[in-house]
């Protein structure tokens, strides 16, 4: 090949559209769902109608004299072999775990919760049979209550177990030393604020239902799940099954969508790996979207009571902060940690001298919940960033100068914060000016003052949310003394082939944020190839057999850094191959821009391919040369991956209905170097949806039975792009300064920021009817009642 | 999800129709778009034996003019009542309130008569016939007949259709000269109706000399506001007026409190939204 010296064009930054897109947005790909394998059988569940009730008698056999019914079986059935479904973030050493068996033997404990199953020739076969079931429930007290099922004397969730608490977890900045005491820095404050605030419930509601095909017939256990995490699955399910785990492969075809809600490793898919055994067929179950938002488990759903106390000048001097979280039934695979990862970020981009975090965790009989896009962050920067809001007010300051007098000067960093976390670096500064002007701040300020003076029916709001969030989960020293049970490297491997095409494989399970594009992007800068000659492998425990999967933000600012090690060194292997076809010594090669070459020596360069052809064939390779240049790395990451950012919101109220219009949005965000900038922004765009429809939409309602009025889309309500503002997004760019690439994450970003945004406007719009807070989703009718018990115009 | 296994059918008269859900007793069901009966098996809160399809009944198609005003055949798609200039000129409301409904996707599988026959309360178009004084053509075992819009609608989602009734088409009086709105509040800038207000209004010299509000969602079917009728009749076409008349909008509706709205939200809205949609119709603020 020859080579000249003209550099290739870097792919790094270029807004490449991403290669996996035609075939996930045709859905001409291998969902879960589109899998056939030879002899396969389909399965249907039966769910409890009741949200807590004993099963007093149950009786499968009618349901196999049904047409082409093939087995069904209860939770009595499998009792012995089901085993407990895994929670790895026992958060404390008291924490209360009740058994979670995928399916339900003597009680149910939240409507939804399997309890048998019929499996069948075909899928409407194994519906219809469900309904031969036979099955006597008697119905026990239903707890959904957090502060009732808290109480002394309160009916149990579990009928087993002797309270409803999960768990207290705590931190103190003072017995941490990273601060002072909360109590002395409230007893002498000018201000002091508390305030409750609610995270009502929500349904992660991705696209793909779930789905698994589980073929257990042989010596290999093989699994095709729509889930986000192949390798933790496989690792549990070997353990918890007691198959040997080369025996067990776990693929994660193109799955369509996650945002934490196929981080889980699920009931549905342990009794699908039950079914397959006991019919000794491959089983197939694919949930319907009723049973999605019934069942697959739901995210936030907390009460937030916070107290700020400061100084008449906006100072805060401490922040305390209590969490009472619901778990719904049972503990998820990480549930109980989810408020403990916000734990660490109510002191947001701020220098509080004194924190406090106390939070416990409950349970109900509600599905159980767990990790939703942002996970226990999205919760804390609404608390902050609203309570901010309420202390600008009380101070008479402008938000953003309140913001302003506390934040984290850009020359601070890195800089050490209250709850023990070293933020690398930010600019907060040169974020929140570039959002001010993008939306007109000012302009829009003097506009709210002209409708506020003419008692304009539709009033302005300004909502402001300055934001920084830990992610690129995780150092695993770190998740080790938080007592989560699994560290939180992440790897990559190269392969490069004879003609020079390469293969990736990453550890991280993508699920729609466009890896393969992003990863061609850099491979093509590191090793000097072309971008379509990338392709990158993932998702299938065969193939990928090292990985902790995506999440957290981490797949990028973890994986990424796995990914520039190991082609750091494939060019280290290549060099002496290099030198070798160069006739030079190693110590006289540099590979830049794509080619080896003699130092100093424009032209007459070699390429990769020449060398991967080189030691494909392995003639004439110098000794001790090995004869390839694939290779390997893991990185474990020694810090977290620190974005930050301001949205601006305006909004306007339609006081006679309640309606809120979001009128214009700004989003400047800081991730870092960006790899791709169309990804990045979309990652935003969609990480804002997510947060208004928090602010404005969705809600999970369940009635006092128990029972789920959300159930279909009609009524749990996520946006649709009608519902959704122009979301104009910009970036500043800090490097971040560990990672060789500079990239922060960006997953969760939008989603954080967005929420309090939106409803830091929808209040300020108000604030002259005496309004304080509107409870989320800030429905119509919420901001109606809020503008009536505000005791009107004042 | 699946819904319970079903025959199907798919006459091609009328009569054959009326003759197959004859035969099937209660247990027919009339297939138009399927918009709203396909959710309802799928989630198993119907489970008809039999699907009687009218897609091949090409008569129960199409939009013409009829005396004075239209005849809409049932099997009309939403879009095409969007699309056509006949609509926008004799019955403008009709096509302000189909824009309204659901998406794209769901005005182009949707029937007219299918909208007016599910009779949902919170469906747009069965207020806009009351409206616009339509009147329903129906096809039965004892032949043919017609049933005004105001009769129609008989309690929730139940008309006056029998079982074995076929839908043939809805006539709409011209409005030409008249002003007239429908004013809709949503949730979701998708979804179906919290409440909604349809208005009508002739003006001579300045006064009201006709008005006609019916309101979307009040009750389990649709409501006449016929206080707010009422007192604008023969009102000044003044903002105050209006104002005034639209405060009555809550006699005699029935609304119910459910997951998107309390009763008592919906009373209030009705009255704002009327004031709106009574000022858009007369042309006034
Ligand atoms: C996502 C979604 C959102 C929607 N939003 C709205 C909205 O905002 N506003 C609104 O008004 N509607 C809305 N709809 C309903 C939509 O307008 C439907 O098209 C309509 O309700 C039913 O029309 P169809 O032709 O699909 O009837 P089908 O679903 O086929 O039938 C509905 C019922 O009417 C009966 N029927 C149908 N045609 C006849 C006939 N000719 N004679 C006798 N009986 C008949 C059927 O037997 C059945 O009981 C929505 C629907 C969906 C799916």
């Amino acid at each position: 090949m020859t080579i000249t010296s003209q550099a290739p064009a870097a792919e790094v930054g270029a807004a490449r559209k991403r290669k996996e897109d035609a075939r996930l947005i045709t859905g001409q790909t291998m969902w879960t769902e589109n899998i056939v394998v030879p002899g396969m059988l389909h399965m249907a569940i039966l769910r409890s109608p009741l949200g807590h009730a004993r099963i007093s008698r149950i009786d499968t056999a009618p349901a196999l004299r049904e047409p082409n019914v093939v087995a069904a079986f209860s939770g009595r059935d499998v009792a012995d072999v089901q085993g407990s479904l895994p929670c790895a973030w026992p958060v404390t050493a008291e924490l209360v775990m009740p058994a979670h068996p995928p399916l339900a033997v003597d009680e149910v404990c939240h409507t939804g919760e399997a309890v048998a199953v019929v499996v069948a020739r075909d899928r409407a076969s194994a519906v219809d049979a469900l309904a031969a079931i036979e099955i006597d429930y008697e119905p026990l007290p239903v707890v959904l209550d957090l502060e009732a099922a808290l109480a002394d004397g309160a009916d149990l969730v579990h009928t087993d177990q002797t309270t409803n608490k999960a768990y207290t977890w705590i931190f103190d900045s003072a017995q941490a030393g990273t601060g002072g005491a909360v109590d002395e820095a409230a007893s002498g404050a000018e201000v002091v604020i508390r305030r409750r605030y609610r995270q009502q419930r929500l349904i992660p509601a991705f696209m793909e239902p779930r789905s698994v095909v589980v073929d257990a017939t042989g010596d290999q256990v093989t699994v095709w799940s729509a889930t986000q995490i192949p390798h933790v699955l496989r690792f549990l399910l070997a353990v918890g099954t007691g198959t040997p785990e080369h025996r067990v492969r776990v693929v994660a075809p193109d799955v369509g969508g996650g945002f934490g809600g196929k981080l889980q490793v699920t009931p549905e898919e342990m009794i699908t790996y039950l079914a397959s055994k006991r019919a000794g067929r491959p089983v197939k179950y694919t949930e319907t979207r009723s049973d999605s938002l019934l069942s697959a488990h739901h995210g936030r759903d907390m009460i937030q009571d916070i107290e700020l106390s400061a100084r008449r000048d906006g100072t805060v001097l401490g922040l305390n902060v209590r969490l009472t979280a619901n778990m719904g039934a049972y503990l998820g695979l990480v549930g109980p940690g989810v408020p403990i990862l916000g734990a660490f970020m109510y002191n947001a981009i701020y220098k509080f001298p004194a924190y406090r975090f106390e939070c416990t965790g409950v349970f109900t009989n509600t599905t159980f919940t767990d990790a939703y896009r942002g996970a226990g962050r999205p919760e804390a920067t609404y608390a902050i960033e609203r309570i901010m809001d309420e202390l600008a007010v009380e101070v008479g300051l402008d938000p953003l100068e309140v913001r302003r007098r506390n934040w984290i000067g850009h020359e601070e960093f890195p800089f050490t914060t209250v709850a023990g976390l070293t933020y690398d670096s930010g600019n907060y500064e040169a974020a929140t000016d570039r959002a001010k002007q993008l939306l007109g701040y000012d302009e829009l300020r003097r506009e709210q003052a002209a409708r506020r003076a003419s008692g304009d029916p539709v009033q302005l709001g300004i909502g402001v949310s300055t934001y920084t969030e830990m992610c690129g989960l995780a150092p695993s020293r770190v998740l080790g003394s938080l007592r989560y049970g699994a560290g939180g490297w992440e790897s990559a491997s190269i392969r490069v082939l004879p003609t020079g095409k390469i293969e990736v494989v990453t550890g991280s399970s993508p699920h729609g944020q466009g890896h393969e594009t992003a990863w061609s992007q850099i491979v093509a800068d590191q090793l000097g190839v072309a971008f379509e000659d990338v392709e990158v492998l993932h998702g299938d425990t065969r193939t990928a057999y090292k990985g902790m999967d995506t999440y957290g933000s981490r797949s990028l600012a973890v994986g990424g850094f796995a990914l520039v090690n190991a082609c750091k060194k494939v060019i280290d292997k290549a060099k002496p191959v290099a030198a070798h076809l160069l006739e030079c010594d190693v110590s006289d090669v540099e590979f830049a821009d794509g080619a080896f070459r003699v130092r100093g020596t424009p032209d007459g360069g070699r390429s990769l391919a020449d060398c991967a052809l080189a030691v494909f064939a392995a003639h004439d390779l110098p000794d001790g040369v090995e004869p390839t240049l694939d290779a390997d790395d893991v990185y474990d990451p020694v810090n977290f991956s620190f974005p930050h950012g301001t949205h601006l919101c305006a909004v306007e109220v339609d006081t006679e209905t309640g309606r809120v219009t979001i009128r214009a949005y700004v989003a400047v965000d800081d991730v870092g170097r960006v790899v791709n900038p169309m990804i990045v922004e979309g990652q935003v765009h969609g990480g804002v949806a997510q947060g208004v429809a928090q602010a404005l939409f969705e809600e999970a309602v369940y009635d006092a039975d128990g029972n789920l009025l959300t159930g279909t889309f009609v009524d749990y309500t996520p946006p649709s792009a009608a519902d959704l503002p122009d979301i104009v997004s910009d970036r500043t760019e800090t490097p971040a300064p560990d990672h060789p690439l500079g990239t922060k994450g960006v997953g969760e970003a939008g989603t954080i920021a967005s929420t309090p945004a939106v409803v830091n406007a929808v209040v300020d719009a108000l604030r002259p009817y005496g309004v304080d807070d509107v409870p989320m989703p800030c429905t119509p009718e919420r901001v109606w009642q809020a503008i009536r018990n505000g005791g009107g115009q004042s | 999800m699946i819904p319970v296994s079903f025959d199907y059918q798919r006459p091609s008269t009328v009569d054959e129709a009326v003759q197959a859900l004859s035969a099937a007793g209660d247990d027919g069901k009339v297939l138009a778009g399927g918009q709203s009966l396909i959710p309802m098996l799928r989630l198993r809160l119907s489970a008809p034996s039999v699907l009687i399809d009218l897609g091949a009944l090409a008569d129960l198609r199409g939009i013409r003019e009829d005396g004075d005003g239209l005849l809409i055949g049932a099997m009309t798609r939403h879009a095409d009542v969007l699309a056509n200039p006949l609509v926008r000129r004799y019955v403008p409301l009709l096509a302000q309130a189909t824009a309204t409904v659901a998406d794209r996707q769901v005005r182009h599988l949707g029937t007219l008569g299918g909208s007016l026959a599910h009779a949902d309360p919170a469906g747009d178009l069965p207020a806009v016939a009351v409206a616009l004084d339509a009147t329903m053509e129906i096809a039965g075992p004892d032949g043919q007949r017609t049933v005004p819009a105001g009769d129609f609608f008989v309690d929730y989602l139940t008309t006056a259709l029998g079982p074995a009734d076929v839908l043939l088409g809805v006539r709409f009086p011209s409005h030409e000269g008249w002003g007239t709105h429908y004013e809709k509040f949503q949730r979701m800038a998708q979804a179906w109706a919290l409440v909604g207000v349809a208005a009508t209004v002739r003006r001579e010299n300045g006064t009201i000399a006709e008005a006609r509000v019916a309101l979307t969602n009040m009750g389990p079917v649709p409501v006449r506001a016929r206080a707010v009728e009422d007192a604008l009749t023969g009102a000044a076409s003044t903002a105050d007026a209006i104002a005034a008349a639209a405060g009555l909008a809550g006699e005699g509706t029935r609304p119910t409190s459910d997951l998107t709205a309390s009763a008592e939200y919906r009373a209030h809205l009705a009255t704002v939204l009327t004031g709106r949609a009574v000022s858009a119709a007369a042309g006034v603020g």
